[in-house]
């Protein structure tokens, strides 16, 4: 029977100190039972010779000094995983919240993980399909990277990430074992219930295991929550073999609570007041995240987080950008106009998508016009800030053209359906018709010989119009 | 007898020892029951401070410290190339053969292969009295690098003995020495040189031959010498990582060692996978053989982080010392940085700016100084490069490890996140990046390519910088309302921009440019430019310059004529001479 000891010597926000304690050690997680009912967990984050700083997961209400006991466990913050977790429902820190009884299971792993070693990680290279255009055409999601979401509040990116899960998981290889690991932080209630109810409607409720931490639950517990769903995750993808689709969100409040809780222990902040370590613990978590060798599973990560006033700069959104392979930006302008996904194209980005594409993979043109569509639209921008100063019909013939262009762009490329699902086929259709709206001689990012084959010009401005007409032929594949 | 103390506190990667146990400062220690590796950082007398580079869970105060008595080294000899290892050169593949896919705490492992056997030619005979840094054997590291081994720097004497050309392992006895005061050593491959430390050289030569890179913005405008040291900033996707890798398979170096600090897993199994497939066009081996990787990613334990430059930078020393030119890609220095703050900020210094210790422009600058071309001790010339990548907050300049970089470098490679937005890679901004070496390097550029190369690449730059400013009034009023000879600017800036400074990584030609090549297409460039001007000049209109499209032709040479093809050039010339008569005829 393990000592219990009694008592505490402090207490401050979600942190803890005890004193007179023995053979304590660095990251173990401590028991603690408050007023002889309520239980709490804890973790060690400092040591010093009997002394503990303890973090509690469920915060420190209703704890007092003198009616708590502390139990050492002996081990680090471990949680029990099995296959019976899909279909689950847990709190933040692992615990069942459905009421469908104890997960058993005998591995159990430690949840801070261990760093994939990169001499045994596998490169990816396969490419998902999402069915939509501005992700599949532009920044192509691959099997085995991390692809975050930068949005905003009050922008789709809920809807985004739902319209992901069902046309990847519904995707061509259908028959490879595909799961949903699913982990909110300080979501509030509603979006949690639009996730479930959406995993429900497209039938894949069954395969997803959901990790609930809401905006109203204790802060502390938030810093566990995405190394409890990775913990699954990679036990899942490397030790069942199946192909596993990790949605974090909000990292947002992840980094929050990281900063509440440094400050009450007295840290030193960097910037804007998160810790120095900040950019350490979200690559901890992001980099969960790949393919190993000789394995059969995958673990592909889609973080979602809100930019604090949409400033890309923030250090959470510019942390994450850092780390992880690209991102997808969500622009509040283009939602205004109701299109929809409102991604932002040049800001947006994809590492591996290099690596995925072209021949072999989707098409040899891919790369191609991928290309000249950023370079174009990048060319739309500074039409449109002339436009603004001198007015439209002051531009020139060229320059009214790229306007023509950049807002075909926008509506039938960028904008699409809810349901719609393209093929690679149809977004790469879409986009040479738009690349017809051009002349040839600006089109200085494509090789001649591809030009040669796929390049139909659209005659003049009339030309423009028909093509807008013609691009929404392609949705009849959704 | 080893030193021992017993753990008192333990704050992440940082250690405590109550008082002081007799270690010394950046002595390598042994820490608690799994022998973590750790280094002492800081002592006073009732307080030892300890960093550890292995993740610290589990351990208990009251656990041992034990001291090795030396300071945190790097093992030197053959089987550093072609290798991938951790921050403290740890062999990443012995790893992964311990502890599986995840990399696991306190392996212990040897740096290189100590069974292997390598064959061996000695280079020195009975007798002969040796200097520091004598080379005495070659051994063929790999197909590429010879692998020179040398006495280390301390060391000089006379050769009592010395065994026959054969295999040996890295182990074993190659000669016996009798040092200046009588007493008599063993030598053998392997030496070992602490990582803080710069291992010492004759002199240093003034920077004089271009680290030639094939990339056209970098060799042409802004060049690297040997032995310099640039810094590659910009926000992320501004492609510091796809630059990096650039110069790193195409450049004249001899010797690549790449420091992936606190970076993506995935881009260094990238770098692995890809390396040991291309091949090296002057060698014709595959890239590995002549690349080392370090690989600490982003994941891995922050204190080893801060270490993995060090390691780097003293194993491209030990390449210099043989002769060799080696350049280091530092991706990324903010990292480095960053994991500074980070102990700095648990050992609860005071902070200067954002939070950073005061100390980041000194270790900095500490850092940029060990790149040079020397002699070496042993007589031979050889340098080391530095490029590092940094990775400013929010892609602003103005933070703290961008600003101090900028002192200690002496070329500046500012990418730009406007251009990586229209995808113009590789995203070098040609206003704000600078090189100081370009006088140093002219005369190599007159000898070696062509004496009117700085003229030609002045007004490459001349017209880059006329196009910024028309570009604001352009921003203003149009481009319709210049004149034709500021058009003309315009449109040859254009060429520039597209023809020459972008430059595709994917395609099999244009991704590594001889420099006879990048002169010839300056050339025809400019060519273009002087005809056209002294068309404008009797009076066409541009638009009538342009329905040719001879500038788009231009424009496309760089994928049209392929590499060992230069001679396709002078036709591109008569192409617009024809074009210049063209244009007459028809206005007449």
């Amino acid at each position: 029977m393990a000592i219990e000891y009694l008592g505490l010597s402090a207490i401050n926000g979600p942190l803890v100190v005890l004193e007179g304690v023995r053979g304590a050690s660095y990251d173990e997680i401590v028991e603690m039972t408050v007023g002889g009912r309520e239980k709490k967990l804890g973790r060690i984050i400092e040591v010093y010779e009997d002394k503990a700083i303890i973090q509690v997961f469920e915060g420190t209400d209703g704890m007092a000094l003198r009616n708590t006991h502390t139990r050492l466990t002996g081990h680090p913050m471990e949680l029990a995983v099995s296959e019976e977790m899909l279909g689950r429902t847990f709190n933040g820190i692992g615990q069942p919240i459905d009421g469908l009884g104890d997960i058993r299971s005998d591995v159990k792993l430690d949840v801070n993980g261990k760093p994939l070693n990169p001499v045994t990680r596998e490169y990816p290279r396969n490419y998902i399909r999402t069915g939509i255009s501005a992700i599949d055409g532009l920044t192509t999601l691959i099997r085995g990277q991390k692809l975050p979401i930068f949005s905003g509040n009050g922008l789709p990116h809920d809807d985004l990430a739902a319209q992901i899960v069902q046309q990847a998981s519904l995707g061509d290889d259908s028959d490879e074992e595909f799961a949903i690991v699913f982990a909110a932080m300080g979501v509030k209630h509603d979006v949690a219930d639009f996730f479930r109810r959406t995993f429900e409607e497209s039938g894949v409720s069954s395969h997803v295991a959901m990790f609930v931490n809401l905006a109203n639950d204790p802060v502390v517990e938030r810093l566990i929550t995405p190394k409890v769903a990775l913990t699954l995750a990679e036990y899942l993808a490397f030790e069942k073999g199946m192909h596993i689709l990790v949605i974090l969100t909000d990292m947002t409040s992840f980094a929050e609570a990281m900063r509440e809780v440094s400050s009450s222990k007295g840290e030193i902040p960097s910037r804007k007041g998160f810790p120095g370590y900040l950019y350490s613990e979200l690559a901890a978590i992001y980099e969960r995240a790949g393919i190993v060798k000789d394995g059969k599973g995958s673990v592909t990560q889609i973080p979602i987080l809100t930019m604090p006033n949409d400033d890309i700069t923030h250090p959470i959104p510019d942390l994450t950008g850092y780390i992880t392979e690209g991102q997808i930006v969500l622009d509040r302008n283009l939602n205004g106009q109701s299109i929809y996904p409102p991604i932002s194209v040049l800001p947006s980005l994809s590492r591996l998508m290099k690596d995925g594409i072209g021949e072999g993979y989707t098409r040899k043109d891919h790369q191609d016009v991928a290309n000249q569509l950023f370079s174009c639209y990048a060319k739309v921008g500074d039409a449109r800030a002339l436009a603004s100063v001198i007015g439209e019909d002051e531009l020139s013939g060229l320059d009214k053209r790229y306007l023509e262009f950049g807002k075909a762009f926008e509506q039938h490329f960028i904008g699409q359906s809810p349901t719609e699902n393209r093929t690679i086929v149809d977004t790469l259709t879409i986009g040479w018709q738009l690349l017809g709206m051009l002349p040839r001689e600006e089109l200085d990012r494509v090789d001649t010989r591809i030009l040669d084959e796929y390049y139909v010009p659209a005659d003049g401005a009339s030309g423009a119009q028909e093509t807008s007409q013609e691009a929404p032929l392609t949705e009849q594949e959704g | 007898m080893a030193k021992t103390g017993k753990i008192y506190g333990i704050n992440g990667p940082i250690v405590h020892i109550k008082g002081d146990v007799g270690l010394e400062m950046h002595e390598m220690v042994y820490v608690g029951n799994e022998n973590l590796i750790g280094e002492v950082i800081g002592l006073n007398s009732d307080d030892t401070i300890i960093e550890v580079y292995e993740e610290t869970t589990g351990m208990k105060p009251g656990e041992t410290v034990t001291g090795t008595g030396s300071p945190v080294s790097v093992t030197l000899a053959p089987g550093i190339l072609n290798n991938i290892f951790d921050g403290i050169e740890r062999p990443l593949s012995e790893i992964a053969r311990e502890t599986g896919f995840y990399i696991g705490r306190g392996v212990n492992v040897d740096s290189l292969d100590v069974h292997k056997r390598w064959d061996t030619h000695i280079t020195v005979k009975k007798g002969d009295h040796l200097f520091p840094g004598a080379i005495i054997a070659e051994v063929p590291e790999t197909p590429a690098i010879v692998h020179k081994v040398m006495l280390p720097p301390d060391l000089e004497g006379y050769v009592l003995d010395v065994v026959p050309d054969g295999s040996y392992t890295i182990q074993e006895r190659l000669l016996t020495l009798q040092l200046p005061d009588g007493t008599e050593k063993e030598i053998t491959m392997t030496q070992k040189w602490p990582i803080r430390v710069p291992r010492p050289m004759a002199k240093r030569y003034p920077a004089s031959v271009p680290l030639i890179t094939g990339q056209r913005i970098l060799d042409t405008l802004f060049p690297l010498a040997k032995g310099g040291t640039a810094a590659i900033p910009g926000g992320f996707g501004t492609g510091k990582t796809m630059t990096q890798h650039q110069i790193a398979k195409w450049s004249d170096a001899d010797i690549i060692i790449y420091i992936g600090c606190g970076e993506r897993g995935n881009e260094m199994t990238q770098v692995l996978e890809e390396f040991s497939e291309l091949i090296d066009p002057k060698s014709g081996n595959p890239l590995m053989d002549r690349t080392t990787l370090i690989a600490n990613t982003s994941n891995m334990p922050v204190a080893a982080r801060e270490a993995s430059l060090y390691s780097g930078l003293t194993l491209a020393e030990y390449y210099r010392d043989m002769g060799y030119d080696v350049a280091i890609m530092a991706d990324s220095t903010s990292r480095w940085a960053e994991a500074l703050r980070e102990l700095s900020g648990r050992l609860e210094e005071m902070p200067a700016e954002e939070g950073f210790p005061a100390y980041l422009a000194s270790r900095l600058s500490a850092f940029y100084e060990r790149a040079g071309m020397v002699q070496n001790l042993n007589g031979t010339e050889g340098s080391v490069s530095i490029i590092g990548a940094v990775s400013p907050q929010g892609g602003d300049f103005s933070e703290p490890v961008t600003q101090n970089t900028k002192r200690f470098v002496r070329c500046f490679w500012g990418l730009d996140k406007s251009l990586a937005y229209a995808r113009h890679y590789p995203a070098i901004q040609w206003m704000t990046s600078y090189s100081e070496y370009l006088n140093d390097l002219a005369p190599w550029y007159t000898d070696h390519v062509d004496k009117r190369f700085i003229d030609y690449r002045n007004q490459l730059m001349y017209l880059l910088n006329q196009e910024n400013s028309l570009m604001e009034i352009v921003k203003l009023i149009g481009g319709d309302v210049l004149p034709d000879d500021q058009k003309l600017i315009l449109e040859i800036a254009k060429v520039i921009r597209v023809g020459f400074l972008q430059q595709n990584a994917f395609h099999k030609d244009d991704t590594c440019v001889p420099m006879e090549k990048q002169f010839a297409m300056m050339d025809v460039i400019l060519y273009l430019y002087r005809k056209s001007r002294s068309l404008v000049s009797m009076g066409m209109p541009m638009s009538v310059l342009k329905e040719d499209k001879m500038f788009e032709k231009v424009i496309a040479m760089k994928y049209d004529i392929p590499n060992d093809k230069p001679e396709m050039f002078e036709q591109y010339k008569k192409d617009i001479d024809a074009f210049y008569e063209s244009v007459i005829e028809r206005n007449a």
